[in-house]
Formats: structure tokens, sequence, C-alpha cells
């Protein structure tokens, strides 16, 4: 199991080494998220919708379409010119592969949160105060959890025709659970309420990421296995 | 260069499938208009609701059969990940497209019922909103078999989304649940005795085993047409 993570961890690290050098796909995905939040700020009647009653929905509307447009490229670079092929020559366990995979998706998601976060501070007034912590936790467990079977369903949507319209239509439905626990939690959050109040959609998270990152590692072999 | 067909015997095989099939879905069909007789003269009008609530003998049984259908798309894809059988995956497909066409009339006859009942024709509602999301999921689904072309790579990607799906359930139901629900409590599928009138309780039986019987020759004509195309694409690789 040792080994296995570590060859994880190697795999996302060259997909993070990868990302770096090129950089376009992170800038893009940076200012297409900034780009919703802008567009966002202004589709809504601003006598009658105060920022603070969108800001929630905003804050997660934003952070899943990055994740959308994040994945979709995922396993696109892999298919280009056989990579994902020589991938599967090395002698790495499946799982493994997709670990690294998942946790590469993970980083590159967690950039454009950590970016998009001030600025939808910023853009909406938000007050974070003392719940910047558990706001942290609640997007780390949201975005655990609908990366991990987005990764599954981007390995998938790469085969297909129309891949960049197949993910979402895959993918949103399972977003859906994460993306209405992650709303209601950072609605009470940013209203200042106790934690005790989140506990329960936080609980319904984290049920999520065990049940979903664990199908989906097992799941994953019978992707790339012909 | 003449083109192959398949052979005669596999053909053959799949031919008597359907035409079970389509005879059992004649027989199904024939017996929903029994239930439309029965429900609208036999049984006796709800007090409150009125006729609007006729509509129930429809509606239930096409949920029960589409939380069936969906169910076991995904028992069926897990085994397809398991034995590698092309006919599970041929099964699994006839399934989720005869679910397709139950979610359908289980979201169509649920408005027209809500909106004399609950004044809306759609509301928010836990049940409703899992009903769309099963609704969306086998849409997923089936958009993914169409967009793929190797049969082999289609049953193990959709055997995924299958079992994924079967899964997301739960946390659906979870969810829009803990969001706010106002759907009528269940009467028939509950841990004490059904609260439903015995004539009622009758008509919605009938129409139950009615529906399972056009699921079971709307799956097993879908099933040979599938076979029957495997066959053929099989012969076409070959």
């Amino acid at each position: 199991m040792g080994s296995a993570l570590r060859l994880a961890l190697v795999i996302a690290a060259k997909d993070v080494r990868a990302e770096l050098r090129s950089r376009t796909a992170l800038i893009s995905a940076l200012v297409f998220a900034t780009l919703v939040l802008v567009i966002f700020f202004f589709a809504r009647d601003p006598g009658a919708v105060a920022t603070i009653d969108l800001a929630p929905s905003v804050l997660w509307i934003t952070f899943a379409f990055a994740a959308i447009v994040a994945l979709n490229r995922a396993f696109h670079v892999e298919r280009e010119h056989g990579a994902l092929d020589g991938l599967l020559l090395a002698p790495v366990p499946r799982e493994a592969l997709f670990l690294g995979k998942f946790l590469a998706n993970v980083a590159f998601v967690s950039v454009v949160e950590a970016v998009a976060l001030p600025l939808f501070v910023l853009f909406f007034n938000v007050g974070l105060a003392g719940a910047l912590l558990p706001l942290a936790g609640v997007i780390a467990l949201a975005t655990i959890g609908f990366v991990a079977v987005g990764t599954v369903f981007s390995a998938m949507a790469v085969r297909t025709r129309f891949a960049e319209l197949m993910l979402p239509v895959l993918l949103l439905p399972f977003m859906a659970p994460p993306l209405i626990a992650a709303v209601q939690a950072t609605a009470r959050l940013l209203a200042a309420r106790p934690l005790s109040e989140v506990a329960g959609w936080l609980r319904l998270l984290a049920l999520y990421d065990v049940v979903f990152v664990t199908l989906s590692t097992l799941l994953f072999p019978a992707i790339v296995d012909e | 260069m003449t083109a192959l067909s398949p052979p005669e015997p596999l053909l053959a095989d799949a031919r008597r499938i359907v035409r079970r099939g389509r005879a059992l879905s004649i027989i199904a069909a024939i017996g929903i208009a029994g239930v439309y007789v029965l429900a609208l003269r036999f049984t006796p009008e709800e007090a409150r609701q009125g006729l609007a609530q006729k509509i129930f003998y429809l509606h239930v049984p096409a949920a029960w059969d589409a939380l069936l259908a969906f169910s076991l798309v995904g028992i069926v894809s897990a085994l397809y990940l398991w034995l590698a059988d092309p006919r599970l995956d041929c099964f699994a497909e006839a399934s989720a497209e005869v679910g397709v066409a139950f979610s359908a009339v289980m979201l169509t006859t649920g408005p027209i019922w809500a909106k004399p009942i609950w004044g809306t024709w759609w509301t928010w509602d836990a049940r409703l909103t899992l009903t769309l999301f099963l609704f969306f999921l086998f849409v997923g689904y089936l958009s993914l078999r169409a967009a793929l072309h190797d049969p082999e790579e289609r049953a193990r990607f959709s055997a995924v989304v299958g079992i994924l799906g079967l899964l997301l359930v739960p946390f659906i139901h979870l969810s829009v649940y803990l969001f706010r629900t106002l759907h009528p409590q269940p009467v028939v599928l509950k841990p004490s005795a059904p609260s439903l009138p015995s004539e009622m309780l009758r008509t919605l039986l009938i129409s139950a085993l009615c529906f399972l019987l056009l699921y079971v020759g709307l799956v097993t004509m879908r099933y040979g047409l599938g076979l029957a195309l495997r066959a053929r694409e099989a012969t076409d690789a070959g």
C-alpha cells in the first residue's frame, strides 16, 4: 500500500509539473472562474436581491463550472501522443494510477478555488471573519468528492465523441449532493451561524467522500484495462 | 465484397425472444386498459381528491417499475464487471431504456395530479427531485452508450456508470430530503400495514402487476433486439 501511494504521488507530481511548465490550462481556468464570478454579480436585480443572498450559490456554481473545465482536460493531455498507453505499460497498479490523476485534479481545482475565494470575498463584499477555516473544510470535503467521480468520468468521456458535453451530462447529477450540502453549509457559515448547524451537512459530505473515493478507485481499472 | 450476415441460429434465438416479449407486452397493455376501467368504474372515489386521485393507479406502478429498472441496471452492471458476459450488458441496456420510458410516465402523470391537488405543476419536494435525477441518470447512461462504438468498451464504461448511479441514489435522497419535503407519505411500501382502503389497494396492486408485466415484456423485446444487434456487430467486426 505504501508503495502504491508513493507511485500515486509520482504520477500526481508529473501532472503538476506539466501544468506548471505550460500554465496555459491553469491560467485559462483562473480567468474562467473570475469571469463567472463577474457575470454572476450582474445576473440579478441589484434593487431586489442583495449580493449576500446570492453569494453561496454563486461561489458553488463557479467552483462546479471550474471543476468541470479542469476535469475536461485531465485525460485530454494523456490521450495526445498516446501518453496514457505509456502510463498503462508502466508497472503501476491501476488504483495508484487513479489516485495519482485524482490528486493532480484535486490540486488543480484547489488552486482555482484558492484564487477564486478571495476574489469572491472582494466582489461580493462577504465578511468571512471566523468562518474561513470551517469554510475551507467544506470546500475541501466537497471538492474531494466530486473530483473523484469526475476523474473516472473524465477518463471515460475522452473516449467519446462530444467529450466536453458528455462529462457535464454524466457528472452534474453526481455533483448535486455535494453542491446542495456545500451551499447550505456555506450559507450558514457566512451568516455566522454556530458550527453545530452545519454538522449534518459536513457528515453528508464526509460520507459522500468515503463512498465515492473508494468506489472510484475500485472501478477505475475497468475504464483503462482493455 | 459481400456483407456477411450473422449466423442464422443466433438470429433465430433473438427473433424468438422478441416475439415472446411482444406477446407479454400486448397482454400487459390489455391488462392496463382493464385497470383504467377498474379504476374509473369499480373503485371508490377518494373523498377529498375526487377524480384526480385516479392517476395514482398509473403514477405509482410506473414509479415502482422505474425504480426497479434502475436498481436492476446497477446490480446487473456489477455482475457484468465480475462475469464479463455480454448478455448482462444487453439486459442492462434494455432495462435502462424501458426505465426511461417509465420515468417519463411518472414525471408526466405526477404534475398532472399535482396541479389540482397541490396547486402547482412542480415543486422541489424530496421524492420529485429524486425521480428527476433518476431520469437524468438514465439519460446520461444512455447518452454515454450512444457515444461509444466499441461494444466491449461500451459495456465496461456503462457498467461503471450504472454502479455509481445506484450508489448515488441514497445521497441524492438524503440531501434533497434534508433540503425539505412535502410529498404524500408512502401508503403501501412502509413498515406498518398499508393505510389504503382495500378496494383502492386491490386496484393499485392489479395495476402494479400489469405494469410489471409490461416492464418484463418491453425489456424482453429490447433484449432480443440487443442480441440481434450484437450478433450483427460481431459479424461486421469479424
